[in-house]
């Protein structure tokens, strides 16, 4: 499959211009009720069936292993094994790492440096690869947190130091975060993800209740850049979503067929 | 007032005053906070370099944007950031603010900073450091004024990130020595209010002579997850409020609101538009009439008799309710409601005097005298 058809989270991402992402910060923020890893399997096969061989995806996996996300997007078209195999598919199996800290002597904040220098490598090494785009996805934050040994400072630094990347190399970061496992007087994370992303997206129920058509809802914020980019975005969207076993429709309150 | 800000920061300090500084202070409502700093910022600038300001530099220290972002930002404004004229030092908190960089990948730096960026920019790897931070800021300062009387100015572009190596006392003392020092101008920086507490936004408040606050003009597309399907969230705006509040030397405090826009080009100050400022004028209370009697009112009104107080004066009331009165005035044909008639006491009162014509007319009755009317 060579061209996707765009649909709403893509227009509303703005993947009508050939590089929405470069430099940008994408984080998705669901809540228990709703999950928000549909998000993150769509742009996933995005970044894989899109023309670009140069798109690279550097995958890390706090919340499942390799196997689940291969059977998920095989059902949506897409193998990960093989991209993998290609070196376009980097894959941290992060779950055998929180194991073996709990064990070790290491902190927290060790952990992270350790998985930055290992990002920072596999990115540099993709650059002179000739792979211009790479994209990095964590999945998720609060898992990352845990793996921070519960230090938000240590998540904030990580996620500062993924930033330089952006303006570095332009990479782009595509983040899963779960928004209610916050505390109100810990909100400032969540706040602080907030003001880093350059595009959030919130993932939750149908604000009218259950129902059989519609498994939730969506907002797409896409913040303007200061002063750099030609195009002004700042665009709030709301639609719903139906997940299906080969993708998800995305389509405006009411207007479903 | 965006303009009297720069003024203000262009002016500088007077000799042994602290220098003025600016709060400019953001929420996540309305996110623009970088916005109206990077407008500040070129202002600044474009004074420093046409020499109209005291201060003849400026040292940056960047936080949130890497310095390759300021260069570029300041080349698309239009001004000279070239080594020629050397008057601006970015001390870079950005790339690398822990030292992770230079501690486990030392040598393996692949960067592709270009030399008129490195050039301006100075890495500082270990932020939380504030007397370190502090000597560097004002050994870059020197390098272009001197040791002279010429002054620089200091901006941060978020003290956020800078709460989150140190202390606030620790950053209040960072920021205090710079204003007192004798070769600092003034000074600005950029706070997000909403991941502080409160506290936290005083204490800068008390630190700086101006506070800009931006504000959005709608509530808050947050607020719940109810609220997502709001259809004013399609249109969140980038309009918003700036309010500033500036403090004189002698204590004096100016408040100014103004609205702004986030275009392309940049943030944009507009006066309040007129049709806000008729709705803030008519809210304004103009009370013609007092909202207390006076003595002689409240004594005037205590005379006042009541339409029905001159009823009772001590005597049972009659009142003709239609029906008892029937039986009553079968005994005799005085009338019915002149219970004080004759009575000297109740001279001059005016009274109703009604007698029957006869007894065949029915008194009133509960029955709808239109019953048989046919609509």
């Amino acid at each position: 499959m060579d061209r996707m058809t765009s649909n709403l989270l893509d227009e509303a991402i703005g993947f009508d211009d050939p590089t929405p992402l470069i430099g940008r910060l994408l984080l998705v923020e669901d809540c228990v009720e709703t999950s928000g890893a549909f998000v993150l399997h769509h742009l996933l096969k995005r970044a894989f069936s899109s023309p670009h061989s140069s798109n690279v995806v550097i995958f890390l996996a706090f919340s499942q292993s390799f196997i689940h996300y291969d059977r998920i997007l095989r059902k949506l078209g897409c193998n990960l094994a093989a991209q993998r195999d290609s070196g376009r598919f980097v894959f941290f199996d992060m779950l055998t790492l929180g194991c073996s800290d709990r064990s070790g002597k290491e902190t927290g904040e060790g952990v992270l440096v350790g998985l930055y220098c290992k990002i920072q490598r596999a990115v540099h090494a993709l650059i002179q690869e000739n792979k211009k785009h790479v994209t990095i996805v964590i999945d998720d934050i609060s898992l990352l947190e845990v793996a921070a040994n519960g230090s938000s400072n240590h998540v904030l630094d990580f996620l500062h130091y993924c930033h330089t990347l952006l303006s570095e190399v332009g990479c782009s970061i595509i983040a899963l975060d779960h928004e209610d496992v916050y505390m109100d007087i810990e909100r400032p994370l969540s706040l602080q993800l907030e003001y880093l992303a350059d595009v959030l997206i919130k993932v939750g129920p149908l604000a009218t209740g259950i129902a059989k058509d519609v498994h939730g809802q969506l907002t797409v914020l896409n913040k303007p850049v200061e002063g750099l980019q030609d195009k002004l975005r700042n665009r709030v969207q709301n639609f719903q979503f139906y997940i299906k076993e080969n993708g998800t429709e995305f389509f405006y309150s009411g207007s479903r067929a | 007032m965006a303009e009297s800000i720069c003024r203000a920061l262009r002016d500088g300090a007077l000799q042994g005053e602290l220098a003025p500084a600016l709060t400019i202070k953001d929420n996540i409502n309305s996110p623009f906070g970088f916005h109206a700093f990077s407008h500040v910022l070129t202002q600044l600038s474009s004074n420093i370099l046409a020499g109209k300001s005291q201060s003849r530099g400026l040292v940056l220290l960047s936080f949130s944007r890497s310095p390759a972002y300021y260069v570029q930002l300041l080349k698309k404004r239009g001004l000279d950031v070239g080594s020629s004229a050397k008057w601006i030092q970015i001390l870079d908190c950005y790339t690398d603010p822990l030292g992770w960089k230079q501690r486990f990948m030392e040598g393996e730096n692949v960067s592709n900073v270009d030399q008129e960026v490195s050039n301006l920019s100075h890495l500082c790897t270990n932020v939380g450091d504030m007397d370190k931070l502090f000597s560097s800021i004002i050994a870059l300062g020197k390098g272009f004024v001197g040791e002279g009387t010429v002054r620089f100015c200091v901006a941060v572009d978020s003290v956020t990130n800078m709460l989150r190596h140190s202390s606030i006392s620790a950053l209040a003392g960072l920021l205090s020595s710079l204003r007192s020092n004798d070769s600092v101008s003034s000074t600005l920086w950029l706070v997000h209010e909403d991941l502080h507490e409160e506290k936290v936004i005083a204490a800068f408040e008390y630190m700086s002579s101006i506070v800009a606050t931006l504000e959005a003009l709608t509530p808050s597309p947050y607020v719940s997850r109810s609220n997502m399907d709001n259809s004013y969230l399609e249109h969140r705006s980038t309009k918003g409020r700036f309010h500033v509040r500036m403090k004189r030397r002698n204590g004096r405090v100016r408040v100014i609101s103004e609205d702004f826009n986030v275009e392309q080009s940049g943030i944009k100050f507009t006066s309040i538009s007129s049709e806000d400022a008729v709705i803030n004028q008519s809210l304004i209370p103009k009370v013609q009439f007092n909202l207390q009697l006076s003595e002689k009112e409240r004594n005037d009104r205590a005379r006042v008799v009541l339409p029905f107080e001159h009823q009772g004066t001590g005597k049972p009331i009659q009142i003709y309710d239609g029906r008892r009165s029937f039986s009553e005035s079968k005994d005799d044909n005085t009338p019915l409601m002149t219970n004080e008639k004759g009575n000297d006491d109740g001279s001059g009162k005016g009274e109703i005097v009604y007698f029957r014509d006869s007894d065949d007319e029915m008194p009133d009755s509960d029955e709808d005298p239109d019953d048989d009317l046919d609509i």
